[in-house]
C-alpha cells in the first residue's frame, strides 16, 4: 500500500522541471535568491495572519514582469496568491 | 511595409539558425522579398545552412567597414529569387561591428525588402547587441529543456529592456511522445512559464538533419517540421493559423515515421 502511494505520489520529470523553473525564474528575474523570496512569503503570512485565517501551505508569491493579459509591465511586480480559510477570526 | 526580425535564443544549439533559414525561404516561397542576415560574426553558419556557402564573396563586416557596396556582398538564394542572404565573416569576431553600424546599415536596407531577417549569435555580449539593435520584432526560439527556457526568458527581459516591440515564441524540438508520457514539458507548460506569445510549434523531426545535410530548407515539405514552418511563416506574416495539435501531432508523426521506415 505504502509503496503504491508512493508510485502514485511520484512527480513526472516535465513537472519536476517545470516546478524547477518557476521557482529559479523568479530569482533570475529580480536578482533576488529562493531563500529571499522564502523570507518575503512567511513575513506576509505572518502579517495577513493576524487578520484572518489563511492556507500558509498553499499560498503562491511570484515576482513578474507581465501582467495577466501577457502585456509586459515596465516594473517587476509581485503578485501573491493568498487563500483565505475563515474571514472572521 | 518592411519588418526587421530578430531570431534569437540566448542558448546555443536551440535552432536560430534553421528557424532564420526556413523561416526566410517560407516567406520568400510566398512570394516576400526577403534578405536573411547572419550577425554571428567569426562562427558564420546560414551560408552552409543555407546551401550557398560557395557563392560568398563579401561579407557584414565588408559592408559595414565599406570594402564593398550592400548589393556586391548579397548572394541570391538557388530556389527563390526574392531571397538574399548577407553572409557573416568567418575571420573576423563580433567587435568587428557595432550596433550604430547595423542600424544604419539596415536603415539603409529597409525600403528594399519586405522581410529582413536577422540570425543572433548565442549569448548576450556584442553580438547579440548587434544583432537586436535594428530590430522591430523578436522570434524567441527555445527548446523544452530548463536550460534553454532559462536562456529565453533572460534574453526576453533583454528584448524587453530594449524595447523590442512584439516579442513572440518558438517551441523547437518538441517530442510528444516524451509529452505524453510525462517526461517533457508541454508547450502550454512553457508558454506558462515565459508568458509571452507563442508562434511556433516544431516537433523534433529528422527530417531537419536531412535537410541541412543536404543545405536545403526543410519549410513547405510534406514532413512534420516543413509543415510547422509554414505554419510559423503564414504567423509572421499575420494570418491566424491552427497549431498543430497533440493528438493528431502523435499519430501524424506514427504515419509520416511509418511511411518513411517501409520505403
Amino acid at each position: 500500500m505504502e509503496l503504491l502511494k508512493n508510485i502514485l505520489k511520484r512527480k513526472s520529470s516535465r513537472e519536476i522541471a517545470k516546478d524547477r523553473l518557476k521557482i529559479l525564474l523568479i530569482s533570475d528575474r529580480v536578482n533576488c535568491s529562493p531563500e529571499m523570496m522564502e523570507m518575503i512569503k512567511n513575513d506576509i503570512a505572518k502579517v495577513i495572519s493576524k487578520y484572518m485565517k489563511i492556507d500558509t501551505k498553499s499560498m503562491e508569491i511570484q515576482i513578474t514582469k507581465t501582467s495577466s493579459k501577457g502585456r509586459a509591465l515596465k516594473n517587476p511586480t509581485l503578485y501573491a496568491n493568498i487563500p483565505i480559510l475563515d474571514l472572521k477570526q | 511595409m518592411s519588418e526587421v526580425i530578430v531570431v534569437t535564443s540566448g542558448k546555443g544549439g536551440v535552432g536560430k539558425t534553421t528557424t532564420s533559414a526556413n523561416v526566410g525561404t517560407g516567406l520568400a516561397a510566398m512570394g516576400k522579398k526577403v534578405l536573411l542576415i547572419d550577425t554571428d560574426i567569426g562562427l558564420r553558419n546560414l551560408d552552409v545552412v543555407m546551401g550557398l556557402e560557395s557563392r560568398i564573396v563579401y561579407n557584414l563586416v565588408d559592408v559595414v567597414e565599406g570594402n564593398c557596396r550592400i548589393k556586391q556582398a548579397l548572394v541570391r538564394d538557388k530556389r527563390y529569387p526574392t531571397l538574399f542572404l548577407l553572409p557573416s565573416a568567418q575571420t573576423r569576431d563580433k567587435s568587428a561591428v557595432n550596433p550604430a553600424q547595423m542600424v544604419k546599415m539596415i536603415t539603409h536596407l529597409r525600403d528594399q525588402f519586405d522581410y529582413i531577417i536577422l540570425d543572433c549569435p548565442a549569448g548576450i555580449e556584442q553580438g547579440f547587441q548587434n544583432a537586436i539593435a535594428g530590430a522591430d520584432r523578436a522570434l524567441v526560439v527555445t527548446t523544452p529543456e530548463v536550460s534553454s527556457i532559462r536562456d529565453a526568458d533572460r534574453i526576453i527581459g533583454l528584448l524587453e529592456a530594449n524595447e523590442i516591440g512584439k516579442i513572440d515564441l518558438i517551441i523547437n524540438r518538441i517530442r510528444f511522445d516524451m509529452i505524453k508520457r510525462g517526461d517533457m514539458m508541454s508547450s502550454d507548460d512553457v508558454v506558462d512559464i515565459l508568458s509571452i506569445p507563442l508562434i511556433g510549434l516544431v516537433p523534433d523531426d529528422e527530417n531537419v538533419v536531412i535537410a541541412t545535410n543536404q543545405g536545403e530548407p526543410v519549410v513547405g515539405s510534406n514532413t512534420l517540421a516543413g509543415e510547422a514552418y509554414q505554419n510559423i511563416c503564414h504567423r509572421v506574416n499575420g494570418k491566424e493559423v491552427p497549431f498543430i495539435d497533440f493528438e493528431r501531432g502523435i499519430s501524424f508523426w506514427t504515419r509520416i515515421s511509418g511511411i518513411f521506415h517501409r520505403s
